[in-house]
């Protein structure tokens, strides 16, 4: 919302030694933003002038050489504007001058001395919608009784200053010059003036020629009066400029009337050509698939959300957001049907969505007052009489269901302070309320106050409470924590534990996005599930939720190594989404991508499986798994990892996770890769951390190694010596493998350790366990001790 | 015997002048202390003395004993001081040579900042809320006062899950999080939680990713105040951003809050002198708030005869961006390893 100083200034009177600056500081202090604040012409050194004499350039084509009577001088100016000539009274730029293009400085053009610029409107910065076709030719030509060397931007009406608002959805009633005045008012107590709404009807009566039917619910206030006899032509000075300032082009008198009066009481209205309407208006939805030609010539197909009006026949408008070209006012036209409504806001939102968002929709849509309603057709009337030498048909159509009432809210001056956390007298809040332009009764503990049908967004007590605080000042608050018991808080432990853990082995943690193609959706995992894909995707390449992590990581892997980066070992824990029967599910997810060096050395060391895998099992470990998890080959391993180079990850028996290398079908280079279900992972208990007595006995350690068929695994060797060594054997582990020992075949040496609880070992015990160790395992997998 | 003595003693200061090595050492221990050696010798031909001789000699030979294993002993260790020192100085390594690199990962600046601000209010006895990001339009919007229609509606515009418009969503503000604390807490008693996490919007720009962070958060209890919302904002934003900061109260418009207000800080960047960044105000605009609508917790359970409380949202992106300095938010989410690696450091406090 564009505010001009000089048309609110028409409603109330503000300290001549206000800037634009204080009054929208002020404006921001009660809660109303702004964007700009300043001159509603960016340039300087501007003054008017005669050209008293004007020839041709000796040297050009096109340039004229000007002699310029500015007042005080005559200037020497260069011109190159087809329509400079003797007798104009024009806008100089002088020397210095400070224009949206760029400084004027004294020149010489073409040999000929220049010392300024005449101007077009174009000149001045003016935005392009209103310029007519000769503001962008030719330099501008003042009327000819302009007085010579006045300041050129008063010369021209443009002497305003202009705020720019970004306003709150709450506040429609700001959407008016009316509606600015009070709340400046309030800010600076100061009364707001009245508006003329003044003007003489005839003895004929509307209602005998006119009827207006209202056929839907979405329709709670319309009012129609006539006016006849109109003249159309240009609108006067004032009424155009104050439309420029407030952002609207100014067309002719008629059409300029109907969007000031919206300007000055936030009241669309629409005018219709009477001659064209026909003696019957109809406000009703439209029929699913009615069409409609709208102004702009498109032709649209309507639903029942949308509100219509019609004659008897047809439609012939989108009520409140776009008239019918049918029944436009246009030069010709000398009758006219004045309407000012009240359409439901959420259909208009709807439709205007759809349509064309306008400044007559974005009013609907906020909500209006419904004494402005009448107010505007009221001061349309008038303004039409006077601008337009109209005449006022008597008697209006009405049509009301509106709720007139002011709003009156009780509230007690304890509920103020204990919101707001503030002392404040019983005196001080009447005054605000006095300001804002409530009435309140003092009832001792408790006040009454009724609030003027313009503030529609005040409701409830809080709201009260927002405007006293509003106007005492937000910001006059003293801060204060709240006086609460001491409780612990807390927070998800584990989450970060292991965030923390995987940085302490080295990984980096990324954040990437959520939404990925549909067509990576199902990559990364064998499991079964209905993906989640979004209605309305701002591309093809984010339109589904992402199930899995993993394809988002390996964006980030090919990201990096595009930028020659290849060392990229990195984690992430996110949620993944899936579509169940009845609604949707998201679980806790964790990915691990390893690929390049991980730097262990001054010799970097290349990740490779047996990397991630101990990132597995630190983790595993770390968060109490440790002895409970297995690696399964199985048919879950999902399609875009090495067949032979990954595993599924189980846990207690359940699966919760994927490990292994990417297929080569996916990418040349060693990428590793993990991904695991927190969500089902961290529902498996672990117990907690208790202590554990250890043998105050030596250990005692043995060695074997064993050949192999190279089919047999290390986890299977393992588990024979476990089993086979019982409860003297305190760990087993591999320390040395050695491929093609023979053909086929590969040694595989394992390092034990025997101890007791109760006392020291014999050697012969530990031989015996030894001995059948070795037995087991040469029996069972067809191994041979090594000498 | 004195005479004897004294030779003994003289060929021994002369011969260990001549001692060098260890092989050395063990021949002059032979010659003078060892088993046959000439100061052994004369011990044991004490006992043959008479007790007047032992009297009179007995002091001078214990002397020259005492005297012989000072000396080689002495001589000993120096050798083999030698020898360590030897061993030592050929020990020497280049110490500017690289160290073995421990590998260091970085967290992600957003867990970082997510981490301070999830630290200072578990201090205050806050709990910290997991919400879902895939939500009901019923919770994201119907529940914070926000019906289908609501013009405000506008300044979030939200990813609706294929033909589940105006049902399914992914959640565009954590305020979401309100509606679940107050249903979820049975006893409809005092509430004091933040809400950080993801959240998503249709707009992408320099200061706009369709992903982004935000933590909100609610604070019910019978006598919460706005007073109580402002000290506890100043606190957590002298936290994140410094002791120096102060913070503004702009009264605003939300649907889910009643009074509303903008929360702002003093620029970072000039330190409220005026600057580009803040254009030229001093103030960067960091966060909305205000007192939790009576219907707001009327649709969740709560009596707002009994209860009042105060609600915050803030983007944590932003906070990030503002404390490191970064410019443009895709960087966040670019996931550059140059990005991420720049943060693998203890701050300064």
């Amino acid at each position: 919302m564009l505010l001009s100083k000089k048309f609110v200034s028409d409603y109330i009177d503000l300290d001549e030694n206000l800037t634009i600056s204080d009054i929208a500081e002020s404006m921001t202090s009660v809660g109303n933003e702004y964007d700009y604040a300043g001159p509603l012409i960016n340039a300087t050194k501007l003054i008017t002038g005669e050209v008293i004499e004007c020839e041709d350039h000796p040297d050009s084509d096109h340039l004229h050489v000007c002699k310029v009577n500015i007042g005080s001088e005559v200037l020497d100016i260069v011109c190159g504007a087809p329509n400079v000539r003797k007798g104009l009274k024009v806008i100089v730029a002088l020397d210095g001058a400070k224009l949206p293009g760029g400084e004027i400085k004294k020149g010489v053009i073409r040999g000929v001395e220049s010392n300024g610029m005449i101007c077009s409107i174009a000149e001045l910065g003016l935005d392009n919608k209103f310029l007519k076709p000769e503001d962008k030719e030719g330099i501008h030509e003042l009327p000819l009784d302009t007085e010579i060397g006045i300041d050129g931007i008063k010369a021209l009406g443009f002497d305003d200053e202009v705020i720019d608002f970004e306003l709150t959805s709450n506040r429609g009633d700001l959407l008016s010059i009316l509606g600015m005045a009070y709340e400046l008012g309030a800010i600076y107590d100061k009364k707001v003036k009245d508006i003329d709404l003044s003007y003489t009807s005839n003895s004929d009566d509307i209602n005998k020629s006119f009827k207006v039917d209202i056929k839907t619910d979405d329709c709670s206030l319309f009012l129609a009066k006539k006016a006849i006899n109109v003249t159309i032509k240009e609108s006067p000075e004032f009424i155009k400029n104050r439309l420029i300032a407030s952002g609207i082009r100014p067309i002719n008198n008629v059409v300029d009337i109907s969007n000031y009066v919206m300007l000055e009481t936030g009241q669309p209205l629409h005018y219709y050509d009477a001659d064209r309407l026909g003696d019957t208006l109809i406000v009703r939805n439209a029929n699913d698939g009615e069409k409609l030609v709208t102004l702009d010539s498109q032709e649209r197909e309507l639903t029942s959300d949308d509100i219509v009006i019609s004659d008897k026949e047809k439609a012939i408008g989108l009520a409140g957001v776009m008239g019918g070209l049918s029944t436009e006012v246009e030069e010709d036209t000398k009758n006219i049907i004045i309407e000012s409504a009240i359409f439901d806001a959420v259909k208009i939102r709807k439709t205007s969505k759809k349509i064309l968002r306008s400044e007559a929709s974005n009013r609907f849509e906020k909500g209006l007052d419904p004494k402005r309603t009448y107010m505007a057709i009221e001061r349309s009337c008038a303004l039409l009489e006077k601008y337009a030498d109209a005449t006022i048909v008597g008697g209006i159509c009405e049509y009301n269901k509106t709720d007139m009432n002011d709003t009156v809210i009780d509230i007690k001056l304890d509920k103020i302070k204990k919101v707001l956390g503030i002392e404040i007298s019983k005196e001080e809040v009447i005054s605000i309320f006095e300001k804002l332009g409530f009435t309140v009764k003092d009832n001792g503990d408790e006040l009454n106050v009724t609030v003027p049908s313009r503030r529609r967004d005040i409701k409830i007590v809080e709201d009260l409470i927002e405007e006293v605080g509003r106007i005492y000042g937000m910001d006059k608050i003293e801060g204060k924590l709240p006086e609460l018991p001491t409780i612990k808080g807390t927070y998800d432990k584990t989450k970060r534990a292991i965030k923390h853990k995987l940085c302490d082995l080295g990984l980096n943690e990324t954040i990437s996005y959520t939404l990925i193609p549909l067509a990576d959706a199902h990559k990364f995992t064998k499991d079964e599930f209905t993906e989640v894909s979004l209605n309305d995707p701002m591309s093809e390449d984010r339109n589904t939720l992402r199930y899995s992590l993993l394809s988002s990581l390996y964006e980030v892997y090919k990201y990096n190594k595009d930028r020659n980066i290849p060392d990229v070992s990195i984690f992430e824990i996110g949620k993944g989404f899936m579509k169940l029967e009845d609604g949707y599910t998201e679980e806790l997810k964790l990915a691990v991508l390893m690929s390049g060096d991980y730097e262990l050395d001054i010799q970097n060391t290349k990740v490779d499986f047996y990397h991630i895998k101990g990132v597995m099992e630190e983790l595993l470990y770390f968060l109490g798994y440790d002895n409970r998890y297995s690696l399964l080959v199985n048919d879950l391993i999902p399609n875009e990892l090495h067949p032979g180079v990954s595993a599924s990850i189980n846990v207690n028996g359940t699966n919760v996770g994927i490990i292994g290398k990417l297929h080569p079908n996916v990418t040349k280079d060693n990428v590793y890769v993990m991904e695991i279900n927190l969500t089902k992972l961290l529902s498996i208990r672990t117990g907690s951390m208790k202590y554990k007595d250890f043998s105050k006995f030596p250990s005692i350690y043995k060695d074997a190694a064993f050949i192999f068929d190279n089919k047999v695994t290390n986890k299977e060797v393992l588990d024979v010596i476990k089993k086979a060594g019982g409860r003297l054997l305190v760990s087993s582990q591999i320390f040395d493998v050695y491929e093609n020992i023979e053909p086929g075949k590969k040694s595989m040496a394992y390092n034990m350790v025997f101890s007791d609880p109760s006392k020291t070992l014999s050697d012969e015990e530990v031989m015996d366990v030894f001995n059948k160790i070795i037995f087991e395992v040469e029996t069972k997998l067809n191994a041979k001790l090594r000498g | 015997m004195k005479e004897k003595v004294e030779s003994i003693r003289t060929s021994l200061n002369e011969d260990i002048k001549s001692v060098n090595t260890i092989q050395d050492v063990v021949e002059i221990k032979a010659k003078y202390t060892g088993k046959n050696g000439l100061v052994t010798e004369l011990t044991k031909g004490m006992s043959e003395l008479s007790i007047e001789e032992k009297k009179e000699f007995g002091k001078i030979i214990n002397e020259l004993r005492d005297e012989a294993f000072k000396l080689i002993l002495g001589k000993e260790e120096e050798i083999n001081n030698a020898i360590l020192n030897e061993k030592l100085s050929k020990e020497a390594i280049d110490i500017s040579l690289p160290s073995k690199k421990i590998k260091r990962g970085s967290l992600n600046p957003m867990t970082r900042i997510t981490e301070e601000f999830e630290d200072l209010f578990v201090s205050m006895g806050y709990t910290v809320y997991d919400g879902p990001e895939l939500e009901t339009d019923e919770n994201c919007f119907r529940k914070l006062n926000l019906p289908l229609g609501h013009p405000a509606r506008d300044t979030q515009d939200t990813f609706y899950l294929k033909d589940e418009v105006d049902e399914y969503l992914l959640r565009s503000q954590t305020s979401t999080a309100q509606v679940h604390a107050m249903e979820e807490n049975i006893d409809k008693g005092p509430i004091r939680i933040v809400c950080p996490g993801k959240v998503y919007r249709r707009d992408e720009d320099a200061t706009h990713s369709h992903q982004f962070m935000q933590i909100e958060g609610l604070v019910i209890d019978k006598n919460i105040s706005m007073a109580d919302l402002k000290g506890t904002l100043e606190t957590m934003m002298k936290h994140v951003l410094g002791e120096k900061t102060e913070v503004r109260f702009r009264p605003s418009y939300f649907p889910f809050t009643e009074p509303s207000v903008e929360v702002d800080v003093t620029c970072f960047k000039c330190g409220g002198k005026g600057c580009n960044l803040c254009k030229d105000t001093g103030w960067i605009e960091v966060l909305g708030a205000g007192m939790v609508h009576p219907d707001v917790l009327t649709m969740s359970g709560y009596d707002p005869k009994v209860y009042q409380g105060f609600a915050f949202g803030t983007g944590l992106d932003r906070m990030a961006m503002f404390k490191y300095g970064i410019p443009d938010i895709r960087t966040i989410y670019g996931n550059d390893m140059r990005f991420i690696n720049q943060f693998d450091r203890k701050d300064e406090e």
